[in-house]
């Protein structure tokens, strides 16, 4: 089956390191995928704060620019992205009126919407669709003994969690299993890591991810894996600043979990984007890559 | 001056039509089901900072004081991050509320000013409409340019960090077919008989 990739802004910018890493993974587990050509930004959270008309046609001509490819899904790595898709489809399908001006619009730009293409996380295709074994069959460097927190995030399972649970979601757990990591208990896997209040109101936003960090390090995790760019912006880029402001432990390296993946799956660290993160990966390079 | 800080509100600061029409919208109709738990500001990740807490924020907002619900500060540090919708017993789509809140506080013009929240909303939807991308670099400029210059100074470090590693933008990122996109965000606007975006 053939995915239509939407990357969103995120993957081509902060998040390009996730691009890399999600492509490289995709390659080693043979799975076809195309760039949706021409997308547009899915409208994040801030379209839908200032004109929900036009962010679900936002969405919807992505969705109909991803019809035309003849895929089986669309798959979204970003989960502000995966979310805004999912419930633009939503909202265009439950709602007779929204959906004939939507409808209607993306006709004016000679398009077509049908509604009918599936949205997916990368979490939940390479659970559900590759599968946990066919994974682990491809492992060449198992990641043995390394401690991971999975952090999933908020909006990759709520509100809508098609794929896993919404309050205690397994599907990132269960990959980093296959890859040979030892996850651990992260009981505030899916608390908000504070999203772009980081950058509006520093001192709120950069509070929600001291929690988070300290609370991984608590943990006893060596890494934290993140599934979304903006949760892995937070807590890489920001550790120097919420150590001078709320002192605590030392750094801890934040990824992608399609880094680890990838690296368990035998890809060279340079294709997984590695060199692009700000908190440390020296000692993830200097045991696996 | 305000000699006596007002704790209550009084009827006559009640707007009825702001309630009646906030409820009969589709996506606000479940501000009527709401028991007043408070489940959804025990649990919301940020209702530490907010002004009025969400549970605060639906009774105020469905009893018509339009002006404490379109100027609080909740709608804004709002994250979207869907807790206290999944966890309502009642089944409130609180998140989908905040979001018609901050709608209506930017078409009313009754955002708290000097907020930079309203702002990064508006210019990332201006980028987004003329260009079809959001550039994050180039909204962060933006933003720090017309909010806070003496921030932007300070994160001189970050976006060097940034710089080095790839990860910041110098172009400005533009879809192919800009006057595809602008026709379809103009004709949904028209077809949903909806006045211009402010
Ligand atoms: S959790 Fe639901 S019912 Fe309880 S106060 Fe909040 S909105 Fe009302
Ligand atoms: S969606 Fe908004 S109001 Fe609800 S818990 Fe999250 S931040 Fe709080």
């Amino acid at each position: 089956m053939k995915y239509a990739y939407f990357p969103g802004c995120s993957l081509k910018g902060t998040g390009r390191a996730y691009e890399e890493s999600f492509l490289a993974v995709c390659g080693a587990l043979g799975m076809e995928v195309e760039e949706i050509p021409d997308w547009n930004c899915c409208g994040a959270t801030a379209y839908m704060s200032v004109d929900e008309t036009q962010a679900l046609a936002l969405a919807a001509r992505n969705l109909a620019l991803a019809e035309r490819l003849q895929a089986g899904a669309v798959v979204a790595p970003c989960s502000g992205c995966y979310l805004e898709l999912m419930k633009s489809k939503k909202l265009i399908e439950e709602y007779d009126d929204t959906g004939r001006h939507i409808r209607r619009a993306i006709q004016a730009g000679g398009l077509t919407y049908f509604g009918k293409i599936a949205i997916r996380h990368p979490l939940d295709v390479f659970v559900n669709d590759v599968g946990l074994e066919a994974i682990r069959s491809k492992v060449r460097q198992p990641l043995t003994g390394l401690h991971v927190a999975p952090y999933y995030g908020c909006q990759v399972v709520r509100p809508f969690a098609t794929f896993d649970d919404q309050r205690r979601p397994t599907s990132m757990d269960r990959l980093l299993e296959a890859a040979g990591a030892a996850p651990v208990d992260f009981p505030l896997r899916t608390r908000c890591c504070g999203g772009s209040l980081t950058g509006t109101v520093t001192e709120v936003g950069l509070r929600l991810t001291y929690i988070l960090l300290r609370e991984a390090t608590r943990r006893g995790a060596d890494v934290i894996a993140a599934c979304c760019p903006l949760c892995q912006f937070n807590l890489d880029s920001y550790q120097r600043e919420i150590k001078r402001r709320h002192g605590g432990d030392a750094e801890i390296p934040v990824v992608y979990f399609t880094q680890l993946l990838g690296l368990a799956l035998g890809a060279p660290a340079d294709r997984l984007g590695l060199r692009r993160n700000i908190s440390s990966v020296r000692p993830l390079l200097a045991a696996w890559a | 001056m305000e000699i006596i800080p007002q704790r209550m509100r009084y009827d006559s600061q009640r707007d009825p039509r702001f309630a009646q029409d906030l409820m009969g919208s589709s996506r606000c109709k479940t501000l009527t089901q709401c028991i007043q738990c408070g489940t959804c500001s025990g649990l919301c990740p940020l209702s530490a900072y907010m002004d009025l807490t969400p549970r605060r924020v639906i009774n105020l907002a469905r009893a018509g004081f339009k002006n404490d619900a379109l100027s609080c500060n909740t709608i804004w540090l709002c994250a979207s991050c869907y807790a206290c919708a999944v966890e309502c017993p009642k089944k409130v789509s609180i998140t989908d509320i905040m979001y018609s809140l901050k709608r209506l506080a930017i078409r009313e013009g009754l955002y708290p000013k000097g907020s930079p929240i309203p702002v990064l909303a508006r210019e990332f939807s201006r980028m987004v409409r003329s260009r079809g991308r959001a550039t994050e670099s180039r909204l962060v400029l933006n933003l720090y340019l017309k909010t806070n210059l003496l921030k932007l100074l300070g994160m001189w470090r970050m976006g060097l960090k940034l710089i080095t590693r790839g990860r910041f933008s110098f172009r400005a990122e533009r879809i192919e077919r800009v006057n595809e996109l602008r026709t379809v965000l103009a004709t949904a606007t028209a077809e949903a008989g909806e006045g211009p975006v402010p």
